[in-house]
């Protein structure tokens, strides 16, 4: 890596000075049997392994997907309805990922505004006013809430309320797990759009609603949807809160009725217990789909946002 | 001085026969793809201050950086030539560079003190080298000579942080000098400074020189004029399509500055005086 | 001739202008208070739906070991203590390995290239529902770990740690996934923490002749503290409030036990496992379990919030 000049290689013997006397000549060569450079390399090899132990179960994870979950992918795999038990082949699971497609929609109506308005209030009127500290703080509380319990706030809220588990339940549940998570992201990208823009639209007499609408949400719009991105992968995964709000169903979505609708998550769950080989490798096909789904989700989000940085820096 | 079991720092009289701390020569240096350097060489001279000046971009901090191998960190990094260090090559692969660096200390253009107490920051550099002597003594010795201990007596125990610009620019002399160093790099040591503190800075480094060999890069001509003894002037070329730093002449301050030899040197002081 | 007739344009806002203006800027006020508002809310409808089943159980509930819906009796000290449990143990093991492989990619082992891409890698990695780690968990870990607790058991068997020779679920096996799941987010935090160091002071270490490793237990991890122990707080909070893995995972056993290779249960399980077929006082009890699940949880992590924040302030003084 180094181009060196090899021909001079530290002379061995110590010159002397006119005076005769020998010259005081610092140590500088490696020295592989000093404390420091065994406590520094055994500290890599250490680290170096710790690493390896932790990364094969991450990528025994993904092999394990893609190699039993491929097997049964199909496309009459992403359109038909579940096998029941004593059907041992044919099915699959396209009401789940219709379910999981809906109720996400439905999360992403309800969080993506009511985020979006909080994330304003957050980075343009409240900004540093113990308040908007206040709901900040909320925010990130209910970022680290357990998804179970969004999941008991929905049967709570909706299913007690309505009399009947639905798509629609589930979806309010899924919504305040991305609420905060729009909310945060929105504010941080609110915050990133210079403040010389929005003092040439104030300049010209536009009223605060007026730089917002036509100044700042523009611009920080790529920025926003990455948020919402990652709040739309984070959703579509979730089991939890659907067990206690959407349930589980063998048959179509009705999204004109309220009864138990299905999702690839809860059907993960459903057919991992199931003691029928032909449910379980459904249930590895259903989670290939739904983490190519999260995945996709969430590398969008992390491409648009690395963009956004790099036309922010030119 | 006391006694110490710290790198052992020749006196001032020992040496080469001919003075020579450090021999630097730069045949041609590449950050990846990237030209940076060619045909700089420049012996450092013990005892004395030496300043490298030049436009921005004439790699006047790269060919600093290479007296410590601080430019290992940089990805992509490598040169032709050679950096003997009293007269050992301490480019050759059997040099760990870590122990380069004990010898040759380095004082950065931002102040950079460690998160820690002003105490710990001067301690840093003593707890590296396994010291087993006085601590307090020490540390205390090093602040006095980077004229700080007054100003700092009171809180020793106070985030490194808390101080001043200039107070944190002095701990971090402090912290290189510490260890009692052969050489002291300084890379634009008052760039981030005010003129009282960059007074005081000079004031130190004409002090220091009685110990210790410095090195120093600067963009400001007075200040190499105030504190250095000799003067290397470096400059870009851009005919080959690139931006290559090169050593334009070097030579004692005096001379450089009131009969440069080369043109590019004369419209540069011009252009800087004027 | 004369000039083009020019209007002049400016006009004070309309009266339905201002009007937009300040509904709006009311109704941003509005939805943020409703995002402090949700959060009241949740405590207050968990904890209506809970009140009946918390007055009739009283303390009994906390520290009961019995869950019994034919009798009416629930106890949660069992599903406490394996919460703490298992969470314990995953921490230690993802928490060990999370800041290895934050350390490894951020303190240029590697090149700065391939340091990024694996921060991206393991960023997605954390996206992984849990539910898929679940039945990895099923048709992997379990069966893997299955000869090693029987060699221990074997062994060891005079432990109470290893009393039962483990057959199907148990606690280790959920533990273990769990410290898996967790680890993306230790990293992820940590190495977050890790760059925020300014190069500028790693620099300084560098430029006293410190090794890669003098820096980084001498400065990077000393500046980087607490941003590490807020990582760990929140990764924690995580592993508390895990719900899908570890029911599928631990066995659902309502019985306090110390073995690590016995089936256990966790609150967040429990409720899971549960809910669906109860009905009645049972499902209110599930209810109170979910508030003293969300108190736990809470209190976790505003904990992990709060030092995160200091960290960032800390250090803002650094740069």
């Amino acid at each position: 890596m180094m181009t060196t000049d090899v021909e001079s290689p530290p002379r061995a013997e110590a010159p002397s000075d006119p005076a005769g006397t020998p010259v005081d000549r610092p140590r500088l060569e490696h020295d592989l049997r000093a404390a420091r450079s065994v406590f520094s390399g055994g500290f890599t090899v250490l680290c170096a392994l710790l690493s390896l132990i932790a990364a094969f179960p991450l990528f025994g994870v993904l092999y394990m997907l893609i190699e039993r979950g491929a097997a049964r992918l199909s496309w009459s795999t992403l359109v038909e309805l579940p096998p029941s038990a004593i059907q041992t082949e044919g099915g699959g699971f396209g009401n789940a990922l219709a379910g999981t497609v809906f109720m996400v929609l439905i999360a992403g109506l309800i969080a993506v505004p009511a985020g979006v308005f909080a994330a304003v209030f957050l980075a343009e009127f409240g900004k540093d006013r113990p308040l908007a500290a206040a709901i900040r703080f909320g925010a990130k509380v209910l970022t680290g809430m357990p998804s179970i319990i969004a999941g008991i706030f929905g049967y709570a809220l909706v299913v007690l309320t309505t009399g009947s588990f639905s798509a629609y339940a589930g979806g309010v549940a899924l919504s305040i797990l991305m609420l905060p998570i729009v909310t945060l992201t929105a504010e941080q990208a609110i915050r990133a759009v210079p403040a010389k823009m929005k003092e040439a639209a104030v300049g010209m007499g536009a009223t605060p609603t007026q730089v917002v609408w036509r100044v700042t949400l523009p611009t920080a719009m790529p920025s926003i949807l990455t948020g919402v991105m990652l709040a739309v992968a984070r959703a579509a995964g979730e089991t939890a809160p659907l067990l206690f709000t959407a349930q589980f169903t063998y048959f179509a979505l009705r999204v004109d009725r309220l009864e138990n609708a299905p999702s690839l998550a809860v059907l993960i769950y459903e057919f991992s217990g199931s003691p029928y080989e032909h449910q379980i490798a459904l249930a590895w096909s259903a989670s290939l789909v739904l983490v190519l789904l999260v995945l996709v989700f969430n590398l969008g989000g992390q491409l648009l946002a690395r963009r956004n940085e790099l036309a922010r820096t030119r | 001085m006391t006694a110490i079991e710290l790198p052992q720092r020749p006196a001032p009289s020992n040496g080469s026969a001919d003075g020579i701390v450090i021999d630097l020569k730069l045949d041609r240096l590449w950050y990846g793809d990237f030209f940076a350097v060619r045909d700089t060489h420049m012996p450092i001279e013990r005892g004395s201050i030496t300043a490298f000046i030049g436009p921005s971009g004439c790699g006047k901090s790269t060919a600093l950086r290479c007296l410590n191998r601080m430019n290992d960190l940089v990805e992509g990094f490598r040169f032709e030539g050679h950096v003997r260090f009293q007269d050992q090559d301490i480019y050759h692969p059997r040099i760990d560079p870590v122990a380069v660096r004990r010898h040759i200390g380095m004082v950065f253009q931002q102040p950079n003190p460690f998160a820690m107490s002003v105490y710990k920051n001067v301690a840093f550099g003593l707890k590296l080298n396994g010291y087993k002597g006085d601590y307090a003594e020490r540390v205390e010795l090093a602040l006095r000579r980077a004229a700080l201990w007054d100003e700092v007596k009171d809180k020793l125990k106070q985030s490194g942080l808390s101080l001043s610009g200039g107070q944190q620019q002095r701990l971090c002399i402090a912290r290189a000098i510490a260890t009692e160093p052969a050489v002291l790099l300084m890379d634009e040591p008052c760039s981030a400074l005010d003129p009282i503190a960059t007074r005081k800075i000079e004031e130190l480094m004409l002090e220091l020189k009685e110990r210790y060999t410095i090195a120093i890069v600067t963009h400001n001509l007075q200040q190499a004029q105030r504190v250095a003894d000799k003067t290397g002037f470096m400059y870009v070329d851009t005919s080959q399509g690139g931006r290559t730093g090169y050593l334009v002449e070097y030579r004692p301050t005096r001379e450089l500055f009131d009969d440069p030899r080369e043109q590019a040197t004369k419209d540069y002081i011009a252009g800087q005086f004027s | 001739m004369s000039p083009p007739h020019v209007t002049s344009l400016p006009r004070p806002p309309t009266a339905g202008e201002k009007a937009v203006d300040v509904t709006f800027r009311h109704g941003t006020f509005a939805v943020g208070l409703g995002v402090l508002g949700l959060l009241a809310l949740i405590v207050v409808e968990i904890g209506g739906v809970a009140a009946p089943a918390l007055r009739e159980q009283g303390l009994q509930f906390l520290h009961g070991e019995t869950w019994d819906a034919n009798q009416q009796v629930y106890g949660i000290r069992p599903q406490i203590w394996g919460t703490l449990y298992s969470s314990t143990i995953a921490l230690v093991v993802g928490g060990v390995l999370g800041i290895a492989v934050a350390l490894f990619i951020s303190q240029g082992f590697l090149p700065r290239k391939l340091e990024l891409l694996l921060k991206t890698v393991i960023e997605l990695l954390a996206a992984i529902p849990s539910v898929v780690y679940g039945l990895w968990g099923i048709f992997f870990v379990l069966p893997a770990l299955r000869p090693v607790t029987e060699a221990i058991h074997d062994a060891f068997g005079d432990f109470a740690l290893f009393s039962p020779r483990s057959a199907g679920p148990n606690l280790l096996g959920g533990s273990l996934v769990l410290a898996i799941m967790i680890l993306p987010t230790v990293t992820a935090v940590s190495r977050d923490a890790f760059a925020a160091v300014p190069g500028k002071v790693r620099e300084a270490a560098f430029g006293l002749g410190a090794t890669r490793w003098e820096c980084i237990f001498g400065v990077v991890l000393p500046t980087a503290s607490s941003g590490v122990f807020g990582a760990l707080v929140l990764a924690f909070g995580r592993a508390l409030g895990e719900t899908m893995a570890l029911a599928m995972l631990l066995g659902n056993r309502n019985e306090f036990s110390w073995s690590l290779f016995a089936p256990s249960n966790t609150l967040a399980s429990l409720i899971a496992n549960t809910f669906p077929e109860a009905t009645g006082t049972e499902r209110n009890a599930l209810m109170c379990a979910a508030i003293v699940l969300l108190l736990i949880t809470l209190a976790v992590n505003v904990l992990g919030t709060l030092i995160l924040a200091r960290t960032n302030r800390r250090l803002r003084g650094l740069a």
